[in-house]
């Protein structure tokens, strides 16, 4: 069997059902070092992923990731700050692809999917955790991995590395622990 | 009645907490509580030049250090495109080493497991077993358990005098031990009866929860990164994936079983046909010269230098790259500005997301059975907060 024809041919028969049923809402395609993953807009990704599970020939059963890249500072910043890139595997056919999206602002996220996928409840948690981007009309948004007194999003690119000076008796006047010291 | 499991328990495997909602003993909900080890690894590798990060990865689940070495490395390679330089010989030790990683990793879960559920010298035999394991991490690298053996482009060094005859002395004895632990669970009556028919999962349901490595292939899935997606030469080897039948706790406590014979096997070919050559790829620039060409030669002292110094800068883009870890499937998303540090080094945590689905297996059980569902998904919290 060639793999690489299979794959192309994979290719070709997600972008036609997706622009068939959804005209409008792939924005383009992107393949790099052999991996292809598709643009969608925000609002029609849940339909787009229920549609891609749901449709025979292409069974994509398998959630198998959800991430977010925040691209704050860089030249293509335009495009979007954020981008959160779905892996979605389907086992029938052994073929992985990315859906990605990308937003301007965390509060235009696409919509949960929660009801799809069990798995997308953890993984989307983690991902407003991180970086703080609100899906939709998901079930329970709240923290999951960081701590319950922190505030912001740690993997923003706003958010720094914040360096605590020890406290010793040597320097225990200027390492104050005060509420006007940012550092504690 | 609401009870608190954890997060100092010694079943949860870890710093995981459990809030119980219990009727009788039965359970009615199970909330876990997580990020008691939450590291900011992935934050943390944002700002660390790509080799730096290595290190970080076998921390994460401590149990596969070398499993999290080959994601990373494969990720990075495969972002700046030079897998194909890869020699043999490196990406056959790299093979060899991830199975042993695994069998490393089921032996350490099957020690714990099986002291949960009452089977306490199972834990002194497979911790016996697992020194010959770290005792070849030592001869690699020097260190017993974060080896970081694997490099950007290859291996640290070759392999040393003596490792083979280490290796086919493991592959010898290991068959043996193994029978020898089937002979005390298999049919014994306290395991079975705590493992059969708890915490059951459909096929469906694993996959609608996202399941991955023994845990999905007890209900009877057959996906495995090795054999789905070949790395590092996979394809070259001759092995099984086993699947279970009835996704209980006894179907998979038998495919990880199965699964430590046939990474032996894989070991055994692996070590028959090592390559000959070089163990680590000659990309200029992005791997360090050799240790004499840095006497003699200007350039190879140059590369060292801003190797060492600014790392090497990685086109833009981003990958994503799996690995097939002993807790399913561990993968590397990276995103590249094109600078020398990563724009964005995503996890993809096997036991995160397995984890997510023991809600649902432990639903309506009994209490005691919850600490049977815990050790069947295997999870290390190491991994799940990183």
């Amino acid at each position: 069997m060639n793999l690489s024809i299979d794959a192309s041919f994979m290719e070709q028969s997600i972008t036609d059902f997706l622009n068939n049923k959804f005209p409008g809402k792939v924005l383009g395609d992107y393949t790099y070092r052999g991996q292809f993953s598709l643009y969608v807009t925000a609002d029609a990704l849940y339909e787009i992923a229920l549609a891609l599970k749901e449709e025979a020939a292409l069974s994509f059963d398998f959630l198998v990731d959800i991430c977010s890249v925040d691209h704050l500072g860089k030249a293509w910043e335009s495009e979007g700050r954020y981008e959160i890139v779905y892996t979605l595997l389907s086992l029938e056919h052994t073929y992985r692809f990315m859906l990605r999206v990308k937003i301007a602002d965390h509060t235009v996220a696409p919509q949960s999917l929660c009801d799809i996928w069990h798995s997308a409840n953890w993984l989307e948690r983690e991902v407003w955790d991180m970086m703080g981007i609100e899906f939709k009309k998901h079930p329970n948004l709240t923290k999951i991995v960081t701590d319950d007194d922190l505030e912001g999003h740690p993997l923003r690119k706003d958010f720094g590395l914040v360096y605590e000076e020890p406290q010793f008796s040597h320097n225990h006047d200027e390492v104050l622990i005060t509420p006007d010291n940012p550092n504690h | 009645m609401t009870l608190n499991m954890g997060p100092q328990h010694p079943s949860t495997h870890g710093v995981l907490r459990l809030v119980l909602e219990l009727d009788g003993e039965t359970v009615v909900s199970c909330k876990p509580i997580l990020g008691y080890l939450h590291t900011g690894i992935e934050k943390e590798m944002e700002t660390k030049l790509y080799y730096k990060s290595l290190p970080m990865t076998d921390r994460m689940d401590y149990m596969s250090p070398m499993s999290n070495n080959l994601g990373f490395c494969l990720a990075v390679e495969k972002l700046l495109g030079i897998e194909e330089e890869i020699p043999a010989r490196a990406k056959w030790v790299r093979v060899l080493m991830a199975e042993m990683t695994r069998i490393n990793s089921h032996l350490v879960w099957l020690g714990t497991h099986a002291l949960d559920l009452g089977a306490m010298s199972m834990f002194f035999y497979t911790f016996r077993d697992r020194e010959l394991i770290l005792d070849m991490y030592e001869m690699l690298s020097g260190q017993r358990m974060m080896a970081t053996y694997f490099r950007i482009g290859g291996l640290m060094l070759d392999v040393p005098k003596g490792f083979d005859k280490a290796v086919r002395k493991f592959i010898k004895y290991q068959p043996g031990r193994i029978d020898e632990f089937e002979d005390l669970l298999n049919n014994n009556r306290i395991w079975q009866m705590r493992t059969m028919g708890v915490a059951k999962i459909s096929a469906e349901d694993a996959i609608n929860c996202g399941l991955t490595g023994p845990s999905l292939r007890g209900s009877g899935v057959k996906y495995d990164v090795r054999k789905a997606f070949p790395y590092s030469d996979y394809d070259k080897f001759d092995f099984q994936v086993p699947i279970g039948k009835s996704g209980d706790v006894y179907s998979r406590y038998l495919v990880r079983m199965f699964e430590m014979r046939e990474s032996l096997k894989i070991a055994e070919q692996a070590i028959d046909g090592l390559p000959e050559g070089s163990h680590i790829a000659h990309v200029p620039g992005v791997v360090l010269p050799p240790r004499e060409d840095m006497l003699g030669k200007m350039e190879s002292l140059i590369y060292h230098f801003k190797i060492i110094t600014d790392g090497f800068k990685v086109p833009r883009g981003s990958v994503y790259v799996p690995v097939e870890s002993g807790k399913g499937e561990m993968g590397f998303f990276i995103d590249s500005d094109g600078t020398n540090i990563p724009n964005r080094v995503r996890v993809r945590p096997p036991s995160f997301v397995n984890l997510s689905a023991l809600a649902k297996l432990v639903k309506g059980r009994l209490l005691a059975d919850v600490v049977a569902a815990i050790g069947s998904i295997d999870i290390v919290l190491g991994e799940v907060d990183r």
